[in-house]
């Protein structure tokens, strides 16, 4: 039950969080608050900073690590104001031609009666269409989770690239399980159904690389060190391309999946 | 030791047989009647048909097939219906998949969940797309995002309007990370068509969720409801599992969605053709002014 050990390991205590990277790759960070609509979403942290001598924006979902953290950041599941948030910080980014590092840890979306009345699903599909034409170099990082809709919200993006033990699923393997077999219980037959691993996912074509993980705890720190020069190398020959070649590039990067030439 | 039943009366055998299920209840064959289980009336269903599939009692919209839909709001045989060709197929191995397909297929008469083409409504030339709920509940699969995002790209070359009726439980499960994928495939199709000034009416139809909701279904210029239809991001039971309480009524309607702002309007069935007519009548370049 290979798929489920990832699962695991991707939801596991004391994982690092977006806050984390934030404090590992990014340089005088500034946090910045708010959706300017309704309020500010904890669960979704957005800010500037730089990365190298490169300022960028990032946009990342927190669970947090304590309880009382975890609480806070509704353990990683955003309400529309925090989708809403992101897209502001990101056109910003556009503006100012920064390029767009997202970081993505979550459950999925939150499922409640606010969050559908503000409107959970508008706000996903809005920064699904803003993000395709966005015209600043974007990248997504899956660093855990990657839950459904909640996920693809942040990852309409020039490049996906995941850890080594981040998952990325339509359902989790729970609910696949239920609706499946009746059985939640049976999640790790179905999460080996659904095909979520990393590389899974890039022998599918929907990631373009995969970061080896050490071991946690210091040797971790090499995941930072690795990390913080493929971004910036990513990032530099992004901010080179024309924007044409780089939307034309992202758009395509998504038409080709399940495509008529694949049959 | 007394016989046993001796005190029992003997059996009658016409008395039993007045008893019996079979004529205790009239027999009504399902295809004479239906039954509205909002009013608990039994209707004809020559009668419900002849009415748009509303109910005529208490105007209930029951579901109606994608082909049925086409019928009734494009003008007659003006449609031409487009990527017939493609049909899913198991891309990731998924258990039982097969015989879903095969079993939906063989339910709704289609070939998918989603039928695209194109035609006119009251003489004004449009790209229409209809879901069907009989095929795995209008669930958003790679064939589904393929036929929307084609006919978003054939619409935007042709400057042509498109017309969606939505349906869906959502991204088809058993297709994995690739139903997923079409949310922002179908995005990028529809952004590009609206960038380059073409008009999109979504009319949400019971019941309209997940991912389908959570992309191309809330992304219209204009967005229309059926009366009552549910439509949310999250199915109700899972926003119940998940916060623990009862939700509250009317909750995730189209009534709902109005008062909340996400809808422009609800459009009864009956009112529809004319209201698009005029919809697209308004962005007619044609239009005399």
């Amino acid at each position: 039950m290979e798929a489920y050990k990832r699962v695991m390991a991707a939801r596991a205590k004391g994982r690092a969080t977006t806050q984390d990277y934030i404090d590992n790759l990014i340089s005088d960070f500034m946090e910045f608050h708010g959706d300017r609509r309704y309020a500010d979403d904890a669960a979704i942290i957005g800010g500037i900073g730089k990365l190298k001598n490169m300022p960028i924006t990032v946009i990342g979902i927190e669970k947090g690590h304590t309880t009382k953290e975890k609480v806070k950041r509704n353990f990683g599941s955003a309400h529309p104001e925090g989708y809403r948030k992101a897209l502001r910080l990101m056109k910003q980014a556009e503006k100012f031609n920064r390029p767009i590092l997202c970081l993505i840890d979550t459950a999925g979306a939150y499922c409640g009666i606010e969050a559908e009345e503000r409107g959970q699903g508008l706000a996903i599909a809005e920064n699904l269409m803003e993000m395709m034409t966005l015209k600043t170099p974007i990248l997504s990082l899956f660093i855990g989770e990657g839950g459904s809709g909640g996920a693809i919200g942040l990852a309409v993006a020039d490049q996906v690239w995941m850890l080594e033990n981040a998952v990325y699923s339509v359902i989790s393997p729970e609910g696949c399980a239920s609706i499946l077999w009746k059985d939640a219980s049976k999640m790790k037959e179905a999460a080996q159904c659904l095909k979520l691993t990393a590389k899974e996912l890039y022998e599918l074509g929907v990631v373009e690389k995969v970061i080896k993980e050490k071991e946690q705890g210091k040797e971790f720190k090499k995941v930072y060190y690795l990390l913080e020069d493929l971004l910036f190398d990513a990032f530099e020959k992004a901010l080179k391309l024309p924007k044409e070649e780089l939307l034309e590039s992202r758009y395509q990067r998504f038409r080709k999946i399940g495509a008529q030439d694949e049959q | 030791m007394l016989r046993k039943g001796l005190f029992r009366k003997p059996k009658n055998e016409l008395e039993h047989r007045g008893m019996d299920q079979a004529f205790a209840q009239p027999f009504i064959p399902d295809d004479v009647c239906i039954f509205c289980s909002s009013c608990k009336n039994t209707l004809f269903v020559t009668e419900v048909k002849d009415n748009n599939y509303v109910c005529p009692v208490c105007s209930t919209h029951f579901k109606v097939s994608a082909r049925e839909r086409i019928h009734m709001i494009l003008d007659d045989g003006s449609f031409d219906e487009f990527y017939t060709d493609l049909t899913s197929f198991n891309r990731i191995d998924f258990p039982g998949y097969e015989e879903k397909l095969e079993n939906a297929k063989e339910e709704s008469g289609e070939t998918e969940s989603v039928i695209c083409g194109k035609g006119t409504i009251g003489g004004f030339e449009t790209t229409i797309f209809v879901m069907d709920s009989k095929f795995m509940m209008g669930s958003m699969g790679t064939v589904v995002g393929e036929k929307i995002t084609r006919l978003f790209e054939y619409a935007t070359k042709e400057k042509l309007p498109v017309i969606g009726y939505t349906l869906s439980g959502g991204a088809r499960m058993q297709e994995g990370i690739l139903s997923l994928m079409q949310m922002a495939k179908t995005s990028g199709a529809v952004k590009r068509h609206s960038d380059a000034g073409n008009l999109y009416v979504t009319v949400l139809t019971d019941p309209t969720t997940g991912g389908v909701t959570a992309s191309f279904a809330m992304e219209g210029d204009i967005i229309l409801a059926e009366p009552k239809a549910l439509i949310g991001f999250a199915g109700p039971r899972v926003i119940e599992q998940t916060i623990r309480q009862k939700l509250p009524q009317g909750f995730q309607r189209s009534e709902f969605l109005l008062e909340k702002g996400f809808v422009d309007a609800i459009v009864e069935r009956k009112d529809q053709k004319i209201y698009l007519k005029n919809i697209l009548a308004l962005h007619s370049k044609e239009v005399l002014l």
